[in-house]
């Protein structure tokens, strides 16, 4: 039990630095760790979820990295996608579609690699370095459709 | 908002939606490297965006998987109140960080739920 605290924690951790749910962590701790099925520790992995996510979004809204218009856009849409998802994952072999999506991450994350490697140097110029500052990034930005990096608008 | 940013919007929501529909892979493994890579956000913007979104994506889930009887309240606050606890110290933690090094560690998740998606 105590294992599966630490985890939670853990995967609190991961969605906090990461923007991601946690799901990760928290589904083997509540399937191997509190002996759910794979169906329900799923399930209540997305429960766990909530409050996590929740908690990170407000925090990282303090520090301006919040978009909520676009965050508005991006919630509802997938929660459809959601729905086709389950739908089609019944009609496709479930194997060939993890492979085939397993490689697709290992791809992007070589160009997050190629970006990291890219932007040696550059830490410098990065918001104070690390552990100092809260200079920059954490002030509050203008919400919205601002948004100076992409140069797409 | 301009077209051309509502579709990409709509696009990455609609994949994150779908991956996670079809191998319960979480939205943010999607929606963060699509709003970097695509939409051209800074690291810290594109995972608090995600986590804002998850909310939404992570409610509507547990109401439907709640309904066929699949969630086991107990069990997610047991995992889920000490996390809130770790995602505090992992936003805070995340304003320390250079973005390359976000990154660098976000590219390290992705091998790892590849490996996961391959080996499972």
């Amino acid at each position: 039990m105590i294992l599966a605290v630490v985890m939670g924690a853990a995967g609190g951790v991961v969605s906090g630095m990461l923007g991601v749910g946690g799901g990760i962590l928290f589904v083997p701790a509540l399937s191997l760790v509190l002996s759910l099925s794979q169906v329900k520790a799923e399930a209540t992995s997305l429960l766990a979820i909530i409050p996590v996510a929740l908690a990170g979004a407000l925090r990282q809204s303090r520090y301006g990295n919040v978009r909520l218009r676009d965050a508005a856009v991006l919630g509802p849409v997938s929660a459809v996608g959601v729905a086709g998802g389950v739908a089609l994952s019944n009609a496709i072999s479930e194997r060939a579609l993890k492979i085939s999506f397993a490689v697709l991450i290992l791809g992007v994350a070589g160009q997050f690699l190629l970006r990291f490697w890219r932007s040696r140097g550059a830490a410098g110029s990065e918001p104070g370095g690390r552990f100092f500052s809260r200079s920059e990034q954490n002030l509050p930005r203008s919400r919205g459709a601002g948004n100076s990096i992409s140069g797409d608008e | 908002m301009p077209t051309a940013r509502v579709l990409k919007l709509a696009v990455t929501g609609t994949a994150a939606g779908l991956l996670s529909g079809l191998l319960g892979v979480g939205g943010g493994v999607v929606m963060v490297p699509l709003l970097v890579l695509w939409l051209g956000y800074e690291e810290r913007a594109a995972t608090g965006t995600s986590l804002a979104a998850i909310v939404v994506i992570a409610g509507m889930a547990t109401i439907a998987q709640g309904a066929y009887g699949n969630v086991d309240v107990a069990k997610g606050l047991l995992v889920g109140v000490p996390a809130v606890g770790g995602v505090l110290l992992g936003t805070w933690l995340q304003q320390r960080v250079p973005s390359r090094t976000i990154g660098l560690l976000f590219a390290m998740l992705m091998v790892a739920v590849a490996v996961d998606l391959i080996v499972s």
